[in-house]
């Protein structure tokens, strides 16, 4: 019932019902994106793999974006390859959250020594750049998709750590808090039932942008080529693989980049519709 | 010792402090990871022996903290060791190289900063208004592009389409200055663009801060025209915060330099780093990451230096 | 007759309001206020919070914050209506012939900048003195305001001076450009009420020497009864009364004017001390991380079903006694005995029955309530947890708990946000109920009320406190809800009990020096108040 009558009243309050075109716009691409991602093999028209024609056969019928470097499908491989790009920035988005969510929580709840040492080691952390960072260890470990996984996720863990430890903190200060402690009730109450439905709403912004960040991170290593190594592909090294091509005026890595940009922008949009509905929700009575 | 002072020099120690722990961070980053070093370079196909000889010759056999202290006090002694695969002193290639870069970033902020802190001052005075929406939206967009597509982006169309400015960006030193500007121009407007947006948000979220005290309304009230509002009252004040954007955005700058540097083949030390990656050559990667991290950390350290310096219940204390 | 230096006429103010999630939208905030103020006159403009005071006062000076402007009538000053006034000629008005006092001098002043440069600023900008003359004139105004050493004090930057002093300094920058007319926006609301008076004076003798007119804007009518010589009642954007300083508070003629003249006119019969249910035994606390106690052997009783009301200034360590008494902060020496029994020191360790019976309520009803939980959740969690309440029967006692605090069944599926201030304190009020306590604290539950609400909320408690026989430990800077509701006092001065005893004791004199302070620093709803008790303390002073 609760559920149910918080939707009700968020609807009524006109929260839900009056979505600004924006975010609209916003969650129709994102979820194109992922159900391109999801039902890849049955929409690409070839296989990601398959070499079908010429070296940069310009777009057709049968070829709508053309063919890249080694006459491959570039519709297809762009399908599988924003498979790719989706499902690891998505694990990884989810590796940083968990992680950095729950040590966030535990430093403000606890405090002391535990909360010391968690934020002086971030703090570390967070002095080297997070590319710079990602390169140095990558340069020794074997690049795989879990590799790849662990350690974007890791290193993002520290901002998402940061953001949960603040809004935490935030709230456990507040009376209301103080009143759950002062009728005796245990810790799981106090975390559940009064810090957490109030720290969802910031977190859930932030995981929009931390999803971007992750898909502009993952692109930018294979770009490099020190993420998905080949025959894989991500939007990345499909921009690295086509790169030559750009000065003879052939546009092959820009579908990709263009792709990056487009679901980063929708992602955004969204974020930024959960963020200030937030904030008004915060601020505001009735 | 007066206040300031030793907050200085307590941040001056910590940033010592701190490059010290990341130098550790990145040793340890690339030693104790599961990763063989020998392995990576030799490849799956290597013989026990030939591994065992270059682990023997990297000093790989010796426990981490040796080589750690080994490492670092070659370091301090500016001595940066030696590149696994061509066998040249990293030092000696890195010198040319860190000039090439510093001289990219020097241009992009000098064009950026400026650009940026008038941006964010329009924004604000015409705060809702269309200017200050068309800046936020181009701000949005630019932030959710990867460095690259704007790389090639311009590269496309400026460089190739229209031949106003060479695609890739070589320099060396037969080169007079004008011809480098040229070789630069289009990375150098790559870069601005990717920092611009950053700091022309946080530039604007700065101001608007300011702007919104009370203090400017008391200014107001006393009959002072908009500018001397802005001059004598929000300015003191706004400069600090400022500073502190300028510094991050320089900081995220040096990231970006990475990217874009590849994106043109600018023989700077992003793609110096990137290459010995892909080359699996440690120490040159080691050197580039502390070199990086390095700069990161100082500036950081002079936005909160000048953050101490700005703020008046310090600089008076009562 | 004189032409009046201000006249307002039909004057309308709007504001853009931007709800979560729609459409932003216009809305009327003033609708229609007219008034005249001649020469060296003061009017008050009184109202709870939303009247539209703030907004009427800053429209002398043609000024509005954020999205709020004026929409309608006329504002003529020195013969000249200001609404039609371009931007230049309102620079020569505002900072020349109208300035502005505001409600917190030390947002108001430029961190970065001196005192004097601030406070000559507006002088010298609009060519009424050379800075040499502005300067001086700067240091005559703090002198006349009572600032300590007034030849230095302008050197100093705004965070090296006391609160009290930084709006003296802000009276100054107000009155050095020789103004028409000072806006004075609840200047002494933030200040302790020993520190209010001296302020109060300064004000009332600085415009009576230099001849400036006023308006004199608060929600206090005590304090505006002290100088202004008429007031203006106002009520969500309308004229309730109008007429001289007089008449509003000896003889008003609306009902809203009635309440708001009589308010805190509560009787309360004070009982007689019986077996304590709570006993303070010297209590001396201190926080972690400072080097001096906050609390300093504390020693109280309070009688079950009475009210003990702890009363001091902000720093006399009252809020802490709260926090000793509920567990939060575990004091260095002395104990608490509750119902009989001594109270472990920390509360993790103390008993579901202790903690039950002893209940706590709050300043800001606002930050009490968890946001995400509705009226019934909030009400019901401590049925649940300490009765084991479930279902049809924890309805039906939240039910009987939200009639009891005059709100209705209707209630229950509320979220605070929906609720008004009043009711937002009574569901807190509630709350503690519903463990069935023995013992209540109640930390400034009034202060952020409007006057009219707390006089609501004060009656309900006392009206439970007959109903549940539950005691109350009372704190709060306020005297006139301590004489309201207390059995017993507790005056408290830099962490140490000042004076205890029953209310009738402690109320009347032989006083200590401090008592007699906070007890005549109090306004009172009277003409002539002001002086006398200046008087009083100039005849005490040189009787000593």
């Amino acid at each position: 019932m609760c559920r149910g009558a918080r939707i009700r009243k968020l609807w009524h309050q006109g929260m839900l019902k009056n979505i600004p075109l924006s975010a609209l716009i916003g969650l129709f691409f994102t979820g194109l994106y992922f159900l391109m991602a999801i039902f890849a093999p049955l929409v690409a028209p070839y296989g990601m793999a398959e070499v079908v024609g010429d070296v940069w056969e310009p777009s057709s019928a049968d070829h709508l974006l053309g063919t890249d470097t080694i006459g491959r499908d570039l519709l297809s491989r762009m399908i599988y390859g924003g498979r790719t790009t989706i499902y690891i920035a998505t694990m990884a988005t989810a590796l940083s959250f968990i992680t950095g969510s729950i040590l966030g929580f535990a430093a403000a709840v606890s405090g002391g020594w535990v909360d010391q040492a968690l934020s002086r080691f971030v703090d570390l952390i967070m002095s080297i750049p997070s590319l710079i960072f990602a390169l140095v260890v990558l340069s020794v470990m074997p690049v795989t998709v879990t590799v790849l996984i662990l350690v974007m996720g890791l290193l993002d863990a520290t901002r998402v750590y940061r953001l949960a430890r603040a809004v935490a903190v935030d709230i456990s200060v507040m009376e209301y808090v103080e009143a759950a402690r002062l009728r005796g009730e245990k810790l799981t109450w106090i975390i559940f039932r009064e810090i957490l439905p109030n720290a969802l709403s910031p977190l859930v912004a932030e995981m929009g942008l931390r999803f971007i960040f992750m898909v502009l991170f993952v692109s930018t290593l294979s770009f490099l080529g020190i993420g998905v190594q080949p025959p894989g592909a991500d939007w990345g090294g499909i921009v690295k693989e086509n790169k030559e091509g750009i000065v003879y005026g052939i546009g092959a890595a820009l579908y990709p980049a263009v792709a990056i940009a487009t679901l980063a922008i929708s992602v955004n949009l969204v974020a930024d519709w959960v963020l200030n509905r937030t904030t008004s929700l915060k601020g505001g009575r009735g | 010792m007066h206040p300031v002072l030793s907050l200085i020099a307590q941040r001056l120690v910590l940033g010592v402090l701190l490059l010290f722990a990341a130098s550790v961070l990145i040793f340890a980053g690339t030693t104790i990871l599961p990763g063989d070093v020998a392995q990576q370079i030799l490849g799956q196909a290597a013989t026990p022996e030939s591994l065992a000889n270059l682990r023997a010759e990297l000093g790989l056999n010796d426990p981490p903290v040796t080589r750690y202290f080994g490492w670092l006090g070659g370091v301090l002694q500016g001595d940066l060791g030696t590149a696994l695969t061509n066998q040249r002193d990293i030092a000696e290639s890195l010198g040319q190289r860190l000039s090439n870069t510093l001289f990219l970033a020097f241009w992009a902020a000098l064009i950026s900063v400026p650009l940026a802190i008038l941006l964010g001052l329009t924004a604000v005075r015409y705060k809702d208004r269309w200017p200050d929406k068309l800046i936020s939206a181009v701000t949005l967009a630019s932030i959710s592009i990867p460095e690259f597509l704007i790389g090639y982006v311009l590269m496309f169309f400026v460089a190739v389409q229209l031949g106003w400015a060479p695609s890739v960006a070589m320099i060396n030193d037969s080169m007079n200055f004008g011809q480098k500007l040229n070789a630069i121009a289009l990375p150098v407007a790559v870069l601005t663009l990717v920092v611009l947006a950053h700091m022309m948000r946080m530039t604007r979220a700065a101001i608007l801060n300011v702007m919104q005290s009370a203090y400017i309304e008391t200014a107001e009230l006393k009959g002072l025209s908009t500018f001397a509002v802005i001059r004598k009252h929000a300015f003191p004040n706004a400069i600090a915060p400022i500073v502190n954007v300028v510094m991050i955005n320089l900081a995220y700058l040096v990231v970006g330099v990475v990217v874009i540097e590849v994106v043109f083949v600018y023989p700077g030390m992003g793609q110096y780093l990137v290459d010995h990656v892909s080359k699996r050559d440690v120490p040159v990667v080691q050197a580039c990451g502390l070199i990086f991290a390095a700069v990161y950390i100082g500036l950081n350290m002079i936005a909160d230096i000048v953050s101490i310096l700005a703020n008046p219940r310090l600089r008076h204390p009562k | 007759m004189t032409m009046p230096l201000v006249e307002v006429r039909g004057l309308k103010i709007g504001a853009t309001i931007y709800p979560p999630g729609a459409k932003p939208k216009a809305i009327e905030i003033v609708h229609g206020i007219d008034f005249d103020l001649g020469p060296g006159q003061v009017l008050g403009l009184i109202g709870e919070s939303g009247a539209g005071k703030s907004t009427i006062g800053l429209s002398t000076m043609a000024y509005g914050r954020g999205g709020v402007r004026i929409t309608g009538g006329t504002v003529t000053i020195n013969g000249r209506d200001i609404l039609k006034a371009n931007l230049s000629e309102l620079r020569k008005l505002r900072g020349g012939e109208v300035t502005y006092v505001s409600q917190s001098a030390a947002a108001s002043f430029n961190p970065a900048k001196r005192i004097m440069e601030q406070v000559i600023e507006a002088a010298v900008l609009q060519g009424k003195f050379s800075k040499r003359d502005a300067e001086q004139r700067a240091v005559e105004l703090f002198g006349k305001l009572g600032l300590p050493d007034p030849d230095k004090i302008g050197n100093r930057y705004p965070h090296q001076v006391s609160g009290g002093q930084l709006q003296r300094c802000m009276t100054a920058l107000a009155l050095c450009p020789e103004p028409d007319l000072v806006v004075f926006d609840e200047p002494t609301t933030a200040l302790d009420v020993t520190t209010q008076i001296d302020v109060l004076k300064a004000i009332k003798d600085a415009i009576r020497d230099t001849g400036v007119a006023a308006l004199y804007i608060t929600h206090d009518l005590a304090v505006v009864a002290q100088v202004s010589d008429d007031i203006m009642v106002l009520r969500m954007g309308d004229m309730v009364e109008y007429g001289s300083t007089d008449q509003i508070i000896n003889a008003p003629k609306e009902e809203y004017t009635k309440a708001l003249v009589s308010v805190r006119s509560i009787q309360h019969p004070e009982k007689a001390p019986a077996e304590p249910v709570l006993s303070v035994r010297g209590i001396t606390a201190r926080y972690k991380g400072l080097n001096f106690d906050v609390l300093k052997d504390v020693t109280v009783d309070l009688s079950p079903g009475q009210t003990l009301a702890v009363v001091g200034e902000s720093g006399s360590g009252k809020s802490t006694l709260a926090r000793v008494i509920t567990g939060l902060l575990p004091p260095s020496e002395g104990e608490i005995v509750f119902d009989g029994r001594a109270l472990s020191p920390d509360q993790p360790s103390r008993s579901p029955e202790d903690l039950r019976e002893l209940q706590m309520i709050y300043q800001m009803a606002d930050t009490a309530m968890n946001p995400r939980q509705t009226v019934g959740t909030i009400i019901g969690r401590p049925l649940e947890f300490y009765f084991g309440l479930r279902g049809e029967k924890k309805r039906q006692r939240i039910n009987e708990l939200l009639d009891e605090i005059e709100m209705g069944k209707g209630f229950i599926d509320r979220y605070p946000a929906e609720l008004s201030g009043g009711q937002k304190q009574r569901v807190c009020i509630a709350r503690a109920l519903a463990a069935k306590p023995k013992l209540i604290i109640c930390d400034e539950v009034t202060s952020a009320l409007d006057p009219l609400v707390a006089d609501g909320i004060l009656k309900l408690l006392l009206q439970l406190q007959k109903i549940e026989d539950v005691a109350y430990l009372f704190i709060t800077h306020d005297l006139a809800t301590v004489r309201a509701i207390a059995d017993s006092i507790a005056v408290m001065y830099q962490g140490r009990v000042q004076r205890y005893g029953p209310k009738s004791e402690v109320l009347s004199p032989p006083f200590d020096d401090y008592t007699d302070l906070l007890l005549s620093s109090v306004p009172e709803m009277k003409l002539g108040w002001l002086e006398d008790v200046i008087a009083h303390r100039k005849m005490d002073s040189a009787g000593h």
